[in-house]
């Protein structure tokens, strides 16, 4: 059982950097800001993933605050995307 | 014996949750626009969340534990949709360049990027030639 946690983590952080890659390279900020939500959506499960590994099922809840904030930053950089002026990627 | 089925499909869905989160990773770094890269990561990233919660719920075996895992899944599908939408929308209209091999772009001929209007193509004459009411909200960048 214990390859099994260590394979899940690994596959979870090469996902992790590759999103962080995009994160870096994407050519106009929307880019940007698709890679930064699906970072969040990585963390939550990678929190599950570390809450069955340690056992301890309160990082549940820190899964559900990670997914809320992650919303809420999604939905700021459209807004600030819309409303803002010209920019220069 | 039931101990060893429910650790053995512990197994599964975590396994299929990394996997399907590196697929999700591998598509926003390997698709050629926004909206294919959104297209990757919203479906496969919240599939992804969504089995390793339910891998917690078999894992701990307690009510509560379900309830906040079932309270997850049900966040992530329905606010992945909303922030896609929110954000494909906002890089349409700052003019994000689509791929060239788009066959398709029905929002082309209808959406006037200066005033900031989008045309059914079922107004009245009446209706073209009055003004727009108020500037658009958002400014265009000058370069395409």
């Amino acid at each position: 059982m214990h390859y099994i946690y260590l394979i899940t983590f690994g596959l979870l952080s090469i996902a992790l950097v590759l999103i962080f890659i995009r994160l870096l390279i994407g050519p106009t900020l929307p880019d940007r800001v698709v890679a930064l939500e699906l970072l969040a959506t990585v963390i939550v499960g990678m929190t599950g993933a570390h809450a069955i590994f340690t056992e301890r099922s309160s990082f549940i809840d820190v899964a559900i605050v990670t997914a809320l904030t992650a919303f809420l930053a999604a939905i700021g950089f459209a807004r600030f995307l819309e409303r803002g002026g010209p920019r220069d990627d | 014996m039931t101990e060893t089925i429910v650790n053995w499909l512990v197994a599964i869905f975590m396994l299929s949750s990394g996997a399907f989160s590196l697929l999700a990773a591998v598509g926003i770094l390997r698709l050629p626009d926004l909206l294919t890269r959104m297209h990757a990561s919203t479906k496969a990233g919240a599939l992804g969340v969504a089995l390793m919660m339910v891998a917690a719920m078999l894992h701990f075996n307690d009510l509560v534990v379900m309830a906040k895992a079932m309270a997850v899944i049900l966040f992530i599908f329905i606010t992945a949709p909303v922030a896609a939408h929110a954000i494909g929308r906002a890089g349409y209209f700052i003019g994000v360049p689509i791929w060239v091999k788009t066959i398709k772009d029905e929002l082309y001929s209808h959406y006037d990027a200066d005033t900031h209007r989008l045309r059914s193509g079922l107004e009245t004459e009446e209706e073209l030639s009055k003004p727009a009411k108020d500037k658009p909200r958002i400014r265009m960048s000058s370069k395409k």
